[in-house]
């Protein structure tokens, strides 16, 4: 009997208007929307970058880099621990991604390994984080351990989103998205009229900033030619003074004990200066530093190049202090918000960008509208010019269900809804009708085996859904690779893809099931219109 | 006519003059079809291949497989000037540039690669600062930068979502049909892909990752497609136990045909809306849809249903046995 169970009833009915219910808030004005009471469902559906402009960052943090760092700050660790153990040694340097060293007297190599070994610290897990082995010929290999790396790499990572997060909160930029992929990447997403540029530098620079003396024992031309003296190096600058400078290695005090910083203008000189504050033991140290060396010249060092270097007219006990430098306003605010937000541990790069403009978001919405609404009505033309007004009727019915429950999924779960996605929305909708199809041609061949309409119907109903079911788990398939696989907009065609499959067969299915039972019980049709 | 819906003409519904079962004898062309199928498909592959450079060979890879940059302008309400563009990157020192209109006189797509060892998307930022001084006040709508490293891995990564996908279908139509059916489903699946290639090869329609993901819907249209027709031959085999094969094969296409039909006339339907006015990014995407349709519904009738005829399939005298014949049990 074409009899339907109450509880497909109730099924249909109560996913229709929660549907409505969650559909609801894209069709309301925005003031509206917000004076909604707060158990009513608000949310919108979440259009991706490529629809409403924006800023797609896909950002690396080198983390090679930091590996490389720290073996080399390892051969400093292990030079100063053997001298203070006086343990004779040569051949001390980098091997591979370890360090290694030869020690002289074959006697004190157990000493040796010993003295490097305290070296070590404990990683996450209570295991040392450098092994020290001994190689042929009395040498002695300190390594990190893959742990180790890997620990540091991770914390780097994360790290590096905080770091991020707290300059384009600075920055200004409305509801950004910071998120970690994979093992070593950043995404950073922006939406609206965010200028990638601005984004961009802000993100990408390190901001390491260290305090550190002007060596002038030797000429900086001098210097420049080769003759650098030990424990110095010379750093391009970009102050207005000189090409570069000759500066003491050692950083005397560094950025981690800034507090605080901020763009100022001197009400004195009218010059744009950054002016900064230590925290206590920066302040004490800076204190140190600058009493001892009064009237001699400090370099202001930032990533590598000399921003300024003053000379120290009185010690600076204070903790706080101004950096001036070739700056206009934008800049130094741009490097107070870096020095805030402190200094990236190993360096960013920038391995994809993808920006669209507000502009061409709206005309892309534009045109998967009218396309939508085209692809739309023409299917359901098409729906009833073939299979008459009520059985073309009934599966506009459930088109339009499906259309509301797709909408009304998206918003729910605010999956993003990119360029891609709109395409497989319509899709979803031409494809939906297939299980209508499937169904009604089902009927005509049960009614040309001879049954009664009604036996054709029920018929039709069971025997189609075997078929609609390996149909539609075809296509659930083919969108969770595309969505485990694929980029930021596949993943977005490929979730409507799958929202679809549900809605589809659902409405199709249940929706014209509910429907023409209906109709069965009303006209006690003799003939099917469609045969 | 003792109905009670309302009295209508001999021709609506539509689908009234459409024969409930039509009787076309497909199966007689399924040898000439299958080999002049089999040409297109070499000649496709050639056309994919050549010339033998990678990543993309014959297709026309976007920056997303490519690498590289591409940037959207608009000097709108002023001509945009496309000699000036390319003066001002050649001096920038990038190489591949290419220079297009795009959609009226004022606004022009660009792509170019940036030399090894600079960060492209550094870089990119500079050479827009070149082209606002060689054009005068510009609008970037859009910019778009993939880096080397990211466009080999989205190539890698779009080449295992097609096998996977192609793997995963035919493995769910082997266990759920039998091993015939499997290979005729998949046989037809890799004969719509390699089709779908050759058009983007011939036609140069730009391959990018929404491509990948139209193959995909492809792959999920024809396999869906064919589950149709074969569900159909596994019930007929229930059915007419000594049918003829070829009889058989034709019999269960025609009792679907107007499903095939409706189905894909509402497919591509709706697809043609969204290639006239979906925008040029959708373009390339629903045209290889509608071309998979279209190719997906052939290869169902011509190339998995026949392969149902040439590689035997088990009739039990009892019932049809939906042997599954696992990888393990075919040692």
């Amino acid at each position: 009997m074409m009899t339907v169970s109450r509880w497909k009833i109730i099924a249909v009915v109560a996913a229709v208007l929660l549907s409505l219910l969650f559909a609801m808030p894209n069709v309301l004005p925005a003031p509206v929307r917000d004076g909604l009471p707060g158990w009513l469902p608000r949310k919108t559906l979440n259009l991706g970058l490529d629809l409403q402009g924006g800023s797609y960052l896909l950002l690396e943090v080198e983390t090679d880099a930091l590996r490389r760092e720290r073996v080399t700050n390892l051969v400093e660790d292990v030079r100063k621990s053997l001298r203070d153990a006086n343990i004779e040694f040569s051949g001390l340097g980098v091997v591979g991604d370890g360090v290694s060293v030869r020690i002289t007297d074959g006697a004190r190599l157990a000493l040796a390994q010993a003295e490097m070994g305290k070296l070590a610290a404990p990683t996450k897990t209570g295991t040392p984080d450098l092994v020290v082995s001994r190689q042929s010929n009395q040498t002695l290999r300190a390594a990190y351990t893959d742990q180790a790396i890997r620990e540091v790499s991770t914390n780097a990572v994360e790290q590096s989103i905080g770091i991020i997060t707290r300059r384009v909160d600075e920055l200004g930029t409305r509801e950004p998205s910071i998120s970690r992929q994979g093992e070593n990447r950043i995404v950073v997403q922006a939406a609206g009229e965010s200028d990638p540029e601005k984004l961009k530098k802000v993100i990408g620079q390190t901001a390491k900033l260290t305090f550190q003396m002007v060596d002038t024992t030797v000429p900086l031309g001098e210097a420049m030619q080769g003759r650098v003296p030990p424990g110095s190096e010379v750093l391009p600058s970009t102050d207005a003074y000189s090409p570069a400078y000759l500066v003491r290695k050692r950083a005397e005090v560094s950025g981690e004990m800034l507090v605080d910083a901020r763009q100022e203008t001197d009400p004195q000189t009218g010059q744009v200066v950054v002016s900064f504050r230590f925290n206590g033991e920066g302040a004490r140290r800076f204190g140190a530093v600058t009493s001892r060396n009064v009237g001699k010249p400090f370099a202001i060092v930032l990533d590598g190049k000399v921003i300024s270097a003053p000379n120290i007219i009185n010690p600076i006990t204070g903790g706080s202090g101004q950096i001036t430098g070739n700056f206009n306003i934008q800049s130094a605010n741009e490097l107070a918000i870096l020095l805030r937000a402190g200094a990236l541990p190993a360096p960013l790069k920038v391995e994809e960008q993808r920006t669209v403009s507000a502009g061409l978001g709206a005309d892309a919405v534009a045109a998967g509208q009218i396309s939508t609404m085209i692809a739309f009505v023409s299917v359901l033309v098409f729906m009833v010019i073939s299979y008459g007004l009520l059985f073309g009727g009934v599966s506009v019915a459930a088109l339009l269900v499906n259309g509301l429950m797709i909408v009304a999924a998206m918003s729910m779960t605010q999956a993003t809804l990119t360029l891609p996605g709109i395409a497989g929305l319509i899709l979803t909708l031409a494809v939906a009708v297939d299980a209508n199809v499937l169904i009604y041609e089902r009927m005509r061949d049960e009614v040309r085996a001879g049954r009664t309409p009604l036996a054709a119907a029920d018929a039709g109903f069971s025997r189609a859904m075997i078929t609609i079911f390996d149909a539609n788990i075809t296509h659930l398939g083919a969108s969770i690779i595309m969505f485990s696989l694929g980029a930021g907009p596949v993943k977005g065609f490929a979730w409507t893809l799958a929202i679809g499959v549900f809605t589809s067969v659902f409405s199709a299915v249940l929706v014209t099931q509910v429907l023409l039972a209906f109709w069965f019980r009303v006209a006690r049709p003799k003939k099917l219109p469609i045969t | 006519m003792t109905d009670s819906s309302p009295p209508r003409s001999g021709f609506w519904p539509l689908i009234k003059i459409i024969p409930i079962q039509t009787s076309f004898r497909l199966m007689r062309f399924a040898a000439p079809i299958a080999l002049v199928s089999l040409v297109l498909c070499v000649l496709s592959v050639g056309l994919t291949a050549f010339p033998f450079k990678p990543p993309c060979g014959g297709l026309n890879c976007g920056v997303d497989f490519r690498g590289g940059t591409v940037l959207e302008l608009s000097t709108a309400p002023r001509q945009v000037d496309l000699a000036a563009i390319r003066s001002a990157l050649g001096k920038e020192g990038v190489g591949d540039i290419q220079v297009q209109g795009l959609g009226g006189t004022t606004d022009a797509l660009v792509s170019f690669e940036t030399p090894e060892g600079v960060n492209a998307a550094e870089g990119v930022e500079t050479i827009k600062r070149a082209l606002v001084k060689a054009l005068g006040p510009t609008k970037f709508t859009k910019t778009e930068v993939v880096g080397p490293k990211v466009s080999g891995e989205l190539f890698s990564k779009g080449l295992l979502a097609l096998v996977l996908g192609i793997t995963m279908m035919m493995t769910y139509i082997w266990f759920r049909f039998g091993r015939s059916f499997g290979v005729g489903a998949a046989v037809a699946l890799l004969h719509d892909v390699v089709l779908t290639f050759g058009l983007f090869a011939l036609t140069d329609l730009e391959f990018t990752l929404t491509a990948v993901a139209a193959i995909l819907t492809i792959i999920g249209y024809s396999v869906n497609d064919t589950v149709v027709i074969l569900d159909r031959v596994r019930e007929n085999l229930r059915k007419y136990k000594r049918m003829p094969m070829n009889e058989l094969l034709d019999l269960s296409i025609n009792e679907t045909f107007s499903r095939t039909i409706m189905t894909g006339v509402t497919g591509i339907m709706a697809l043609t809306g969204l290639a006239v006015f979906g925008g040029e990014a959708l373009f390339g995407f629903s045209v290889a849809m509608i071309f998979g349709i279209v190719v997906g519904t052939f290869s169902s009738f011509f190339i998995a249903a026949p392969m149902l005829m040439w590689l035997g399939v088990k009739r039990g005298e009892e019932e049809i046995e939906v042997t599954v014949l696992g990888p393990a049990s075919r040692a």
